[in-house]
């Protein structure tokens, strides 16, 4: 912690953007310069779109430019068309979005293998570096990752055993035991 | 052209990719020389922005040179070295005559409450950004400013994004000479937060983060005083016995919603997303602000809701003031600045990596490995 009170004096251009009359409300200072508002400028020519935009339903017509990364497709793009229908103050616009971004991690997976591809996933989640830089926290993740699949693994083999438990009794002729009540064999 | 490649929360890699081409009359292409990792991008990165979609590539701050112009093109020529504000803006619409060019009107289709930036997801308007080889460059007489021969392109690059926004931050801080500024977050936007309020007449500068090496960095470039918010057990408290226990006058969010110090918040917002990231930083600059004074917030939240002391800002009467950087209102000042050695923005970048390793740069920023302050890529074809 740092407690020093800095002399302002030593401090390169100290106070030579102090302005008295910078107010909450500056963004509105040059409004009244304007001849007229709301939608009048002389608008940009129109970018016709080659791909498919979806556009918010609170814009009443497309901005002249448009950005034409990765349009809709595939199921995350049947949600997304879904949220473009709701607007931007609706709270669903946005859950479908995400919801749709998750989806489409799955589908990035599957093009990538669709083509050939086998995503290498511990190099796109940047690990070389954190081996580089922080190999005490990597081996400390491993070793979290580790414990819980042998955990995990430990659970689940003992769920299987417990379930063939009955299985073998009644394999080897005998009573099938469920809690207090005894079943004769037939 | 290579070009990073989004593939999922955590997961980038380069790939190739069709070269850009014009779209617009007023479109360029600039091939990149540089390229920064903004802390907003790691929102990106973190998957907390809706509507990011896989296979596109992000980066809005970067400089480079002019390959190809429009036919309407008439200030910029090819081999131009320039660099781009982060926004989209066309100079024409209701907005962009006000100087607010965060908020074209022109630029963004998907959505009204934000222009359109440069490869920030289609929620900012679906553009491929600048951390590639080329980039597609809209409305390229209005914001590509040539950058001055006696400028360092490492300094150009931090005029995209980073210098102006925490510029601004401190300017809506309407900071009086004398005033104590609060900011939240060292990181490379806090900085130049802190940095600026100096400029303005602060009287005195407080930077709070969660890591040491920042805060000591933000002592030295900023000459703030600096307190780990882990040392910390109430912040407004705390902040209130540092200001004779009336508040400080301006609060800086410089952090976002990808704070840190609030299990309830990191629960609904970091990891649940349902709120629109952790708002703990707004939280403790709304409570810390004395009566009467200003929050100043540029940290980026998503388009949804949070939880945040609203009634607070009411019986307190705070005035909140917020946007978007509008880069290109402020870039002559800012160059200014630069030349007369007020600012020096260079200082902050620690790391430069090739375009080829971005994944290992995403992951050194997000998990502030290696001392890393800002790091930089350098595209193969600069």
């Amino acid at each position: 912690m740092s407690k020093a009170i800095v002399d302002t004096a030593s401090i390169p251009g100290w106070g030579v953007d102090a302005d008295p009359d910078n107010d909450p409300t500056y963004p509105m200072r040059h409004i009244e310069n304007q001849q007229s508002r709301g939608l009048t400028w002389d608008r940009p020519a129109q970018q016709r779109p080659d791909v498919e935009i979806l556009q918010s339903i609170e814009h009443n017509r497309l901005p002249a430019v448009i950005g034409t990364s990765t349009p809709p497709a595939g199921l995350s793009g049947a949600i997304r068309r879904s949220a473009f229908r709701r607007s931007e103050s609706d709270w669903w616009h946005w859950l479908l979005l995400m919801g749709a971004d998750r989806l489409n991690v799955v589908e990035g997976v599957v093009q990538d293998l669709a083509r050939g591809k086998v995503p290498n996933v511990p190099a796109e989640l940047g690990w070389r570096s954190e081996l580089r830089h922080n190999p005490a926290g990597m081996a400390k993740k491993a070793g979290v990752v580790v414990a819980l699949g042998a955990a995990l693994f430990a659970w689940s083999r003992q769920g299987r055993s417990g379930r063939a438990k009955p299985h073998a009794r009644e394999g080897a002729g005998e009573h099938r035991d469920h809690g207090d009540v005894t079943f004769p064999r037939y | 052209m290579l070009a990073m490649n989004y593939r999922g929360p955590y997961r980038v890699r380069v790939e190739e990719k069709p070269m850009p081409v014009i779209l617009h009359p007023e479109d360029a292409i600039v091939r990149v020389t540089r390229s920064c990792i903004c802390g907003s991008d790691l929102h990106l990165y973190h998957g907390m922005v809706p509507d990011t979609r896989v296979g596109m590539t992000f980066g809005h701050e970067f400089c480079g040179v002019v390959e190809q112009v429009g036919p309407e093109v008439r200030n910029l020529k090819v081999g131009d070295h320039v660099l781009v504000p982060f926004n989209i803006a066309c100079g024409k619409c209701h907005f962009c005559q006000q100087g607010l060019f965060g908020n074209c009107h022109e630029a963004n289709a998907q959505a009204t409450a934000v222009g359109g930036i440069y490869g920030y997801s289609h929620t900012a308007g679906g553009y491929d950004g600048g951390q590639a080889q080329y980039v597609r460059v809209p409305y390229a007489d209005v914001g590509p400013t040539v950058i001055p021969d006696w400028m360092d392109p490492d300094d150009a690059v931090l005029l995209t994004d980073v210098v102006p926004t925490g510029y601004q931050a401190a300017e809506m801080g309407g900071i009086k000479r004398g005033d104590t500024v609060v900011v939240f977050g060292a990181g490379p936007v806090g900085l130049m937060a802190a940095k600026s309020a100096w400029l303005f007449g602060a009287g005195r500068v407080i930077v709070i983060d969660s890591q040491d090496y920042r805060l000591e960095f933000a002592r030295v470039f900023a000459h703030a005083e600096v307190y780990n918010l882990r040392e910390i057990d109430d912040m407004a408290v705390f902040l209130k016995k540092q200001t004779d226990s009336l508040g400080a006058d301006v609060c800086i969010d410089a952090v976002g919603g990808d704070a840190v110090g609030n299990g309830l918040q990191w629960l609904l917002g970091t990891k649940l997303k349902l709120e629109a990231g952790n708002a703990i930083a707004l939280h403790w600059a709304i409570n810390s602000v004395k009566k009467g004074g200003i929050v100043s917030i540029v940290g980026v939240y998503g388009p949804t809701g949070n939880i945040i002391p609203i009634g607070n800002v009411v019986n307190k009467g705070i005035t909140i003031r917020a946007n978007q950087a509008s880069v290109k209102r402020l870039l002559p000042r800012l160059i200014e600045h630069i030349r007369l050695g007020h600012i020096n923005p260079k200082a902050m970048i620690t790391h430069r990596v090739p375009l080829e390793d971005v994944a290992d740069a995403y992951h050194i920023f997000s998990s502030k490995l290696d001392g890393c302050i800002k790091p930089v890529l350098i595209p193969n074809a600069a």
